[in-house]
């Protein structure tokens, strides 16, 4: 095919998705001065971001003064047990209340203490209430505030446009990709028509979001297919953490059709209380030792801290989310479940339903209307689901770029911020932080850039017969049922607790997929096709897939997001190293135990230093 | 469980018709749930769009049995056995293919609207707003964009006027704005000229499909008209509102949303 035929568009800085992260970064661009170009798969406004219910965290100090950014720092290195990128959790820290309060100047309207100013609740993990919200629908005011403030930044807004692959400059074709070339666009395809556009570019941002649809019971939509870490991957970037995926405890587990959705965690942040069959508050009895000097250990001083008492301890239902989701799990197993396979979690009998309905309106709307469940009344059932990738595409702390020249990441499809486990609320400020963040990477590449890089013809034509492949083929399977396939795949062996017998049989079985997955084949026109689109995302959430299985696999330790039932302990030796994941000469996949650089001597100190050390500490 | 019985309409720009589906239902089950198995197992091609399955991103808009609805919020049994479900893609915008419409006039009014524009900060460096003042405005930026509202409106629906009127989406959208504490622009001239606050007539047709139950009409609406009919008549009184207005921001005690 020609190319010059094909439409194309040239900005200097490409973003690939349009959630949090992605908008963010856009602005930052637009500010910079730099002709910049957004693409999404859904509409502008309908990211993942806008279904973030819970709250951002930022250490504003607004509700407890004691709270700075050094605290939040400690909490998020402990909740992800030591393995964060310390750099990128202390940037984190210290830029979310100024990304906070900047939300507010563009017109977000959070929910107020009694002085006027941001409130912020409760959440697991958290020293103190941290998270700024809205009710329970602060991902909407989030992703509005951006999105209103975004159309008026001269930024291009490409709606419902899919990327493929990227374009290097300087690297073979497609099938030999991982050999290094910098950045020079992107082919995408359109929705609506079907018909591909390539997007020349200087650099790419990619803040595409996780991967979770590769599992059947997930809070994740179906956009989440893993695109940005298998493009970065084919391209030859470097994926970081992958074995760490985080099931969040509280999904709905009834009725089937809403099986994993999410309930918010702010549901127990604001007092609702984890029960099992017995009626029992059965996590009392998985406090594990280095919490237990700060979380209650009778339920009466766990109500006293509910009614703000000072020097009381949080309960711990309200623990970090691997703890809580295996607790979960155990008591399901034991036979101490709800009748549907999960356990009770009960606010009605803590809170006055017009606490609940103000507070937590859409959790309220949602059980009623799809659950036929009136939450101020009875208890809810609930269990693990598949919610976030703590792990993604490696950066730079700073810059945020990848190891491929000119390309960017952000957001959920970035690794590193969260370690081994993600507090709730610390992912739409990491959307925030980082987001600028990369936006400011990418202006000072371009700035530094020599010499305009030049797209490739054998590379666009390689990427769009991959895609129309798919509806040329004579016959072929439903790829509607490969993705079941795989998503039962991930379930049955990549669980919340893995062991190398599983893990091996999940990578035989994604083999299998493999294969599967190069025959599918897509019905009728191009014209707006789900069959098509699913089709497409299939190699993405395959690459995904086995790279989270070798890389749990690989890592022989429990920690975090990765439980692991046959080395059932936190190991000194893997505290020192990352899961690093590239795409080989051969084209087979790699994976690498990679040291850790000793943290900063002041950071370290920081995150292990006790809580009255830091509560009084200027912010520095 | 039970088979229920569908009509999906089918089709794109040049036209299209129903086709008759089956589906095997199962507890809870939604209208969504049924289109997704027959995507998954009868036409792999059939559009629909959706994100959260939880009435959340407002993106599965469409006409259950000739009423604008969620299609994920809509369960199954709220429609009596053996009752054929028709769904079909909302009316007031073109189609695209199936159930997908093209909403892009939507984001073209949302453009058009002037952008939020906030007075100082206080010394302190912060904005401070009373929850009170802001209740009113949150239950306006409860709006998730599934332009039910816009599709259920006569005016745009069977007058066609988009070119007049913005729509009862972008009426909330001026009102959340308008009523803010903290703003200081003014887009009243351009309520009553450009986006059209005199054509609606009150029918409150938007009120009732509104997922989010915003009462548009009384809360949104309604404030915006008696704005723009208190200017045109009385400029004095909004003078003096104005500057009223303005010190009460300093001093963090605005009432303006708080009607
Ligand atoms: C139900 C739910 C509740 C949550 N609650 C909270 C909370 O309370 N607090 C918190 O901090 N976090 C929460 N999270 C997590 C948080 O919402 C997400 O991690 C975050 O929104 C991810 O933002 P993002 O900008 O990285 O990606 P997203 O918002 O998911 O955006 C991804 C974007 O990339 C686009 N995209 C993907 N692939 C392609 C492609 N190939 N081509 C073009 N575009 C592409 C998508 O269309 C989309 O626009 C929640 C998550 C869920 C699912
Ligand atoms: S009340 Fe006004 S905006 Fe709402 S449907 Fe009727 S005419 Fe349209
Ligand atoms: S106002 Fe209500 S009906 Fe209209 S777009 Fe918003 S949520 Fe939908
Ligand atoms: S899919 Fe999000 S509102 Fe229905």
């Amino acid at each position: 095919m020609d190319i010059s035929e094909i439409q194309t568009i040239e900005h200097d800085v490409l973003v690939i998705g349009a959630g949090g992260a992605g908008i963010r970064a856009a602005i930052e661009c637009a500010r910079q001065g730099l002709n910049t170009g957004i693409i999404s798969k859904s509409l502008l406004g309908k990211a993942h971001t806008v279904m973030a219910e819970g709250g951002v965290a930022a250490a504003l100090g607004n509700v407890d003064k004691r709270d700075n950014w050094k605290v939040h720092f400690r909490d998020t290195m402990r909740g992800g047990k030591f393995l964060n990128q310390w750099r990128m959790a202390e940037l984190h820290a210290r830029q979310a209340p100024d990304r906070v309060r900047e939300l507010e100047e563009w017109g977000a309207v959070f929910d107020r203490t009694k002085d006027g100013l941001i409130s912020q609740r409760n959440f697991g993990g958290h020293r103190y209430p941290r998270l700024a919200h809205v009710g329970d629908r602060t991902g909407l005011e989030m992703i509005r505030t951006l999105q209103d403030f975004c159309v008026h930044q001269g930024i291009a807004t490409h709606m419902e446009c899919t990327a493929l692959d990227l374009l290097l400059d300087g690297a073979p074709p497609l099938a030999r990709l991982a050999e290094g070339g910098r950045v020079a666009g992107l082919v995408a395809y359109w929705r609506e028509t079907g018909r591909f556009v390539i997007f020349k570019a200087k650099a790419v941002i990619f803040a595409t979001g996780g991967g979770g649809k590769a599992w059947r019971i997930t809070s994740n939509s179906w956009e989440y297919t893993g695109d940005g870490l298998g493009m970065a991957y084919r391209s030859g970037a470097e994926l970081i953490d992958l074995e760490f995926t985080q099931f969040h405890p509280t999904g709905m587990v009834w009725p089937p059709s809403v099986r994993g959705t999410l309930v918010t965690e702010g549901v127990r942040g604001d007092g609702g209380v984890l029960l099992n069959n017995r009626k029992e508050r059965f996590m009392f009895k998985y406090i594990p030792k280095k919490f237990a000097a700060e979380t209650a250990d009778t339920e009466e001083e766990a109500n006293l801290w509910l009614e703000g008492k000072e020097g009381a301890r949080r309960p711990p239902d309200l623990l970090t989310r691997d703890e809580v989701a295996r607790a979960i799990k155990k008591e399901v197993e034991e036979g101490r479940g709800s009748p549907h396979g999960g356990v009770f979690l009960d606010i009605a009998s803590k809170r006055s339903p017009e606490f609940i309905k103000k507070k937590l309106p859409s959790m309220y709307h949602q059980f009623k209307e799809l659950a036929e469940l009136d939450i101020t009344k009875e208890p809810m059932e609930v269990g693990p689901t598949m919610h976030y990738f703590m792990g993604g595409i490696r950066v730079n702390s700073d810059t945020q770029e990848t190891s491929v020249p000119g390309l960017f990441a952000c957001g959920e499809c970035a690794g590193g911020m969260h370690g081994a486990n993600r507090l709730g609320g610390n992912s739409l400020s990491d959307l925030l932080v980082f987001g600028r963040l990369s936006g400011e990477g990418a202006g000072k590449y371009i700035k530094k850039l020599q010499g305009t890089p030049k797209l490739d013809a054998g590379q666009v034509n390689a990427i769009i017969r991959r895609a129309t492949d798919i509806l040329n083929r004579e016959s072929g399977t439903n790829p509607f049922l490969v993705q079941e396939d795989l998503q039962d795949v991930m379930q049955k062996y990549v669980g919340i607790i893995r062991t190398a017998d599983e893990l091996k049989k999940g990578l035989e079985e994604l083999k299998r997929l493999y294969q599967d997955a190069g025959k599918v084949k897509a019905h009728a026109s191009p014209q707006y096709n789900p069959g098509w689109n699913a089709a497409i995302d299939l190699p993405n959430l395959l690459t995904t897939a086995e790279a989270v299985t070798r890389a749990a696999l690989t890592r022989e330790e429990s920690r975090g997001g990765h439980t692991r039932g046959d080395f059932y302990f936190e190991s000194e030796e893997w505290l020192q190293h990352n899961v690093v994941i590239r795409k080989g000469k051969d084209g087979n996949m790699e994976v690498a135990k990679v040291k850790r650089d000793a943290p900063p001597e002041e950071l370290r100190k920081i995150a292990y230093a006790s809580l009255e050390e830091l509560e009084g500490v200027k912010v520095g | 469980m039970a088979e229920r019985h569908f009509k999906i309409w089918r089709g794109d720009k040049k036209g299209g018709g129903f086709v008759d589906y089956k589906v095997e239902s199962e507890p809870g089950m939604v209208v969504l749930d049924a289109v997704h198995r027959v995507q998954a197992r009868q036409s792999t091609d059939l559009a629909v769009r959706w994100n959260c399955k939880a009435g959340k991103c407002g993106s599965c808009s469409v006409e259950i049995n000739g009423k604008p609805r969620l299609s994920c919020m809509t369960r199954l049994n709220q429609f009596p056995e053996g009752q054929t479900i028709t769904v079909q893609p909302l009316k007031t915008f073109p189609v695209i293919k199936d159930l997908v419409t093209d909403v892009s006039w939507n984001y073209a009014q949302n453009k058009k609207i002037a952008p939020f524009k906030p007075g100082k900060k206080g010394t302190d460096g912060n904005y401070r707003m009373q929850q009170r003042d802001i209740d009113r405005v949150q239950e306006f930026r409860k709006c998730i964009e599934c332009y039910l509202c816009q599709d259920v409106c006569h005016v745009l629906r069977d007058q066609g006027k988009k070119d007049k009127f913005v729509g009862p989406r972008f009426m909330i959208r001026l009102a959340s704005l308008e009523m803010h504490p903290l703003d200081t622009e003014d887009r009243v001239p351009k309520i009553k000229e450009e986006y059209g606050s005199g054509l609606c007539n009150i029918t409150k047709c938007c009120t009732d499909v509104c997922p989010e139950h915003i009462h548009i009409t009384d809360n949104g609406i309604i404030p915006l008209k008696e704005r723009v009919v208190d200017r045109y008549y009385d400029p004095i009184l909004w003078l003096v509102r104005k500057l009223f207005r303005k010190s009460n921001i300093e001093d963090g005690k605005n009432r303006r949303g708080g009607r």
